[in-house]
């Protein structure tokens, strides 16, 4: 940290061309079309610098932290040496990449593959619903800064999730997608890309896990399109290696009273960025934006939101919330964006970040960006620490300070996790939260 | 508005090439064509020659003439902040500006020439007939000399000193000289490099130890006696336990020859020291106002800004406070209206650097027709610091349907013993009222003004009481356009 203020960093770091050629041709099979954005993207990615300190969508960042050298795309690995165990969740079907390629599956029933639902991997999708895929995949753009990273997940992106929904399905219980980094220094490119036709209503979650305590690099995106009607939820649960540096960009469209719930858990990572870009294309959408963090040791995570309202009455609602405790590091930056002719959108933003330590540091950037005036638009943030009236409360009654401090960060996430109305689900998610802070 | 040209034909309007820099928007508002002879003129553009004339007119000590060269450096060297900031500033030509202008100024418009709206206006605000010459640039000077002289003999008598800029550095050196450019330093960003390099004008103030000023200073007093402060360079000191109010602007249009204004003011509270500085600025729409304005509150310190902004086309001031001893105090009440063609960047600095610190952002702005008003906040509260809070609060209301608002807050908080918030809200005049006041006879117009102004109530209560009245009858006028 101290020398490398001075040193300047490498723009492309190990992503040499030699590397890119080699992934090129080991996806030589896949439709040309696509090849040729991943050139394209190369392109990009090469020609584009690493984020500077005037960068205002880098505000705050530790960019001496965003070292790509020492990194490869990694060899594959045997499904049984992940230490891949259950987490409890009732689901619908499953997908496993490790390094990424696709290492175990738990397809979806018969009858859903005959109700028109397509649960495999996006290499597949691309070589047998290539028109799908490719008015979907990546097709917006980055708005928050990571341009140069997408251009790398799109150059060097092997294999992930493909997930279609038809019209009027309901799943039940969650399709699981496990996105795996499994050798020291690899470099791993997760990708799920969710369409839920009309008044299709399921749930997806990711997760993002490293096999082992190595440094990890990860640059990961989810394309998540909900047409009219569609009531979807997406879930991404981080718990990368503490060495492992990671970038995640999601984009969401939300077409005519289509509703999209997203929560994003993150707890692993060293230095961890996030950027979520919900759109609101037609009237009646609506876009949930939900995530908790618990970050601790000299742990960064750095969030940054778009809420795009694109049309007349829309909705939107972000809550963010961060457990601080160390010396960690939190950076919110939100936008709520109202276009000139999206009237009567009603969009919220809250960022409330609980501090646990004396040395650890939040940082709120929520703003707003206004151009129509009949609208009903509000932010906040605070941070503060444990509320002593709750404490002594607790403690008044019987329970143990160290207890009544558990009981009321639990609380704090609580009023997240609780919109989640799968049950399995929430409660495999709390106790990966539960398990981060007994470790600690 | 009327066409200039008709009622002056003799003189060729110098004002289109020299001091109208900014192409592509309507200029006619304080495109007043009438020829200046001025004592001392820096010419338009900026070099070394130009800061070394100012120097020379004022007679100044060395040790400024090196600062200004060190300030010229500095601000050639910096970027503009396009970066961050509107790129509204790239219509910024230094090249075409006028630095420098002394005393003498002897303007030969006539009331005749003066635009009928612009009378209007005067009317309507109630000023007095003297006042509005001097405003309208008819008169250089009104009767103003009597009541600044009046006011400083009265003060001086507490030992108050309260002189111009130059006469503060050249007669009191030893109590300026350690705080200028202390609490701003000149590469803070380019526009307080570049009041450095050429600033005049501005008050000095100095207030002794335990004396309390019964009343405002005002600037709009002072700074007649020299031209409008374009770069004026203001430093008010208040010595352990004094106190003073220091006003500066008024509610008038004010027109002006120069589309750039670019001001430094630093304030000084030692400790228990209370500073409240109250401005409003209403310059003509075709100005740039990029002000730097902080200040540095000791132990138990309290200062306290009360900013306005209606004019000008593009204002960016975000008043500070360093909250640099224990207990110490900063207050942001800050009130923007922008209309069309005009861009308020307001908002407020808060940086906490020692235990028990608080500090309170109000801000308020009024968008109607196209006008964007926008809200940049920092909020700093480093380690190990204990007992500090801050509370921000922003609130924006958008008259016309393209009316458009920014929030652009960065909060930073470390450590678990200080607590922040921050609440922002966006939102119209409500239907329900407006249709209410409808029903028993208002007109919308008046209807619109009343919530307006209602919803501004409770800040413009904190200006003295003739500012609020004014500042109710600017809204009442600038809502007038706004419906139906």
């Amino acid at each position: 940290m101290s020398q490398s203020a001075t040193e300047t960093l490498s723009a492309t770091g190990s992503f040499t061309p030699e590397v890119f050629a080699a992934h090129l041709a080991s996806v030589s099979h896949l439709p040309a079309w696509w090849l040729d954005r991943k050139r394209e993207a190369w392109d990009r990615f090469n020609r584009l610098p690493l984020p500077k300190r005037t960068d205002e969508f880098w505000r705050f960042a530790t960019l001496s932290g965003l070292r790509l050298d020492g990194f490869s795309l990694p060899g594959s690995v045997p499904a049984g040496s992940l230490g891949h165990s259950p987490i409890g969740i009732v689901k619908s079907g499953k997908l496993v990449f490790a390094n990424n390629r696709l290492v175990a599956s738990e397809p979806i029933s018969a009858e859903l593959v005959k109700q028109g639902v397509i649960f495999e991997t996006l290499q597949n999708a691309l070589l047998h619903h290539g028109d799908l895929v490719k008015a979907h995949l990546l097709a917006h753009a980055p708005k928050l800064g990571s341009e140069k990273f997408t251009a790398l997940h799109t150059a060097l992106l092997n294999d992930g999730a493909f997930i279609y929904l038809p019209k009027g399905i309901e799943l039940a219980d969650p399709l699981a997608v496990f996105h795996y980094a499994a050798s020291p220094g690899a470099a791993v490119f997760p990708h799920t890309l969710v369409i839920a036709e009309q008044n299709a209503r399921a749930t997806v979650v990711d997760f993002f896990r490293s096999a082992d305590a190595g440094t990890h690099f990860a640059c990961g995106r989810n394309d998540l399109i909900a047409s009219h009607g569609a009531q979807l939820t997406y879930v991404a649960a981080q718990t990368w290696s503490r060495e492992t540096l990671s970038f995640q960009s999601n984009s969401t469209v939300a077409r005519r009273d289509a509703r999209v719930t997203s929560l994003n858990l993150h707890l692993g990572g060293r230095q961890s960025r996030h950027e979520s870009h919900s759109q609101l294309a037609a009237p009646g959408a609506h876009s949930e934006m939900l995530a908790l963090t618990v970050a601790h040791g000299s742990q960064e995570f750095d969030q940054r939101t778009l809420q795009i309202h694109q049309a007349p009455h829309t909705s939107s609602n972000l809550l963010y919330k961060n457990a601080l405790l160390d010396q960690a590091k939190t950076i919110f930056s939100g936008l709520i964006v109202v276009d000139p002719d999206a009237q009567k959108t009603d969009a919220y933003q809250s960022n409330r970040n609980l501090m646990l330590s004396d040395e650890a540091e939040a940082n709120s950037l929520p703003g707003l960006e206004i151009q129509a005036n009949d609208v009903r638009c509000t932010h906040g943030a605070t941070s503060s620490r444990i509320d002593p009236e709750q404490e002594f409360y607790l403690q008044a009654r019987g329970i143990a300070k160290e207890a009544a401090d558990e009981l009321l960060i639990f609380g704090f996430f609580e009023e997240v996790l609780s919109k989640l109305d799968h049950q399995t689900l929430h409660d495999s998610l709390r106790d990966l939260i539960k398990s981060k802070i007994k470790k600690l | 508005m009327s066409d200039v040209t008709e009622t002056e034909s003799l003189e060729p309007p110098i004002a289109d090439t020299a001091d109208n820099p900014v192409s592509g928007i309507d200029q006619t508002a304080g495109n007043f064509s009438y020829k200046m002879d001025y004592e001392f003129d820096a010419g338009t553009g900026l070099s070394e020659k130009t800061v070394r004339y100012i120097s020379s007119v004022k007679k100044e000590a060395p040790w400024i003439l090196e600062f200004r060269l060190n300030a010229l450096k500095q601000f050639l060297a910096k970027p503009m902040p396009t970066h961050w900031a509107t790129k509204d500033l790239e219509n910024i030509n230094f090249d075409k500006i006028r630095y420098y202008l002394s005393s003498g100024q002897k303007p030969k418009r006539t009331w005749d020439e003066v635009p009928d709206d612009i009378k209007k206006t005067f009317e309507r605000l109630g000023i007095p007939e003297h006042e509005r010459k001097f405003l309208a640039g008819v008169e250089a000077q009104f009767d103003s000399e009597a009541a600044y002289s009046n006011i400083k003999d009265i003060v001086s008598k507490q030992g108050v000193i309260f002189v111009n800029s130059t006469e503060g550095l050249r007669e009191h050196p030893e109590l300026f000289r350690k705080f200028f450019g202390k609490v701003i330093p000149t590469g803070d960003n380019k526009f307080s490099a570049l009041n450095s390099a050429v600033f005049s004008g501005g008050s000095f103030i100095y207030v002794p130890k335990g004396v309390k000023v019964a009343q405002p200073l005002q600037a709009y007093f002072r700074i007649n006696a020299e031209n409008f402060g374009q770069f004026e360079r203001t430093l008010i000191i208040a010595d352990e336990g004094a106190e003073v109010v220091y006003m500066e602007g008024c509610t008038a249009p004010k027109f002006s020859t120069s589309t750039l204004h670019s001001a430094v003011v630093e304030l000084v509270a030692l400790k228990g020291a209370k500073i409240q500085y109250i401005t409003v600025q209403n310059w003509a729409n075709n100005v740039f106002n990029l002000v730097t304005k902080r200040g540095v509150a000791h132990e138990e310190a309290e200062i306290k800004w009360i900013d306005c902004n209606i004019g000008s086309r593009l204002t960016m001031k975000y008043p500070g406070v360093v909250l640099k001893g224990r207990k110490a105090r900063g207050e942001v009440i800050s009130i923007a209206l922008a209309n069309d063609g005009q861009h308020q960047d307001t908002g407020a600095k808060m940086i906490h650097a020692a235990d028990e610190t608080t500090s309170n952002i109000v801000a308020k702005s009024i968008s109607v027709g196209q006008g964007r008003s926008t809200y940049r906040g920092v909020v700093h509260i480093p380690k190990h610091l204990k007992g500090c809070k801050n509370n921000t609060e922003c609130d924006a209301l958008l008259i016309s349907p393209n009316s458009r608002t920014d929030t652009y807050p960065a909060i930073t908080v470390r450590g678990d013993r200080n607590s922040v918030q921050h609440e922002a809200s966006v939102s119209k005049v409500s239907e329900e009222q407006i249709f209410y006041m409808q029903q028993r006879g208002l007109t919308e117009g008046q209807a619109m003004s009343l919530s307006v102004n209602g919803f501004i109530n409770d800040l413009a209560r904190q200006f003295p009481m003739e500012y609020s009245v004014e500042l109710k009858r600017l809204i009442d006028l600038e809502m007038e356009g706004s419906v139906g």
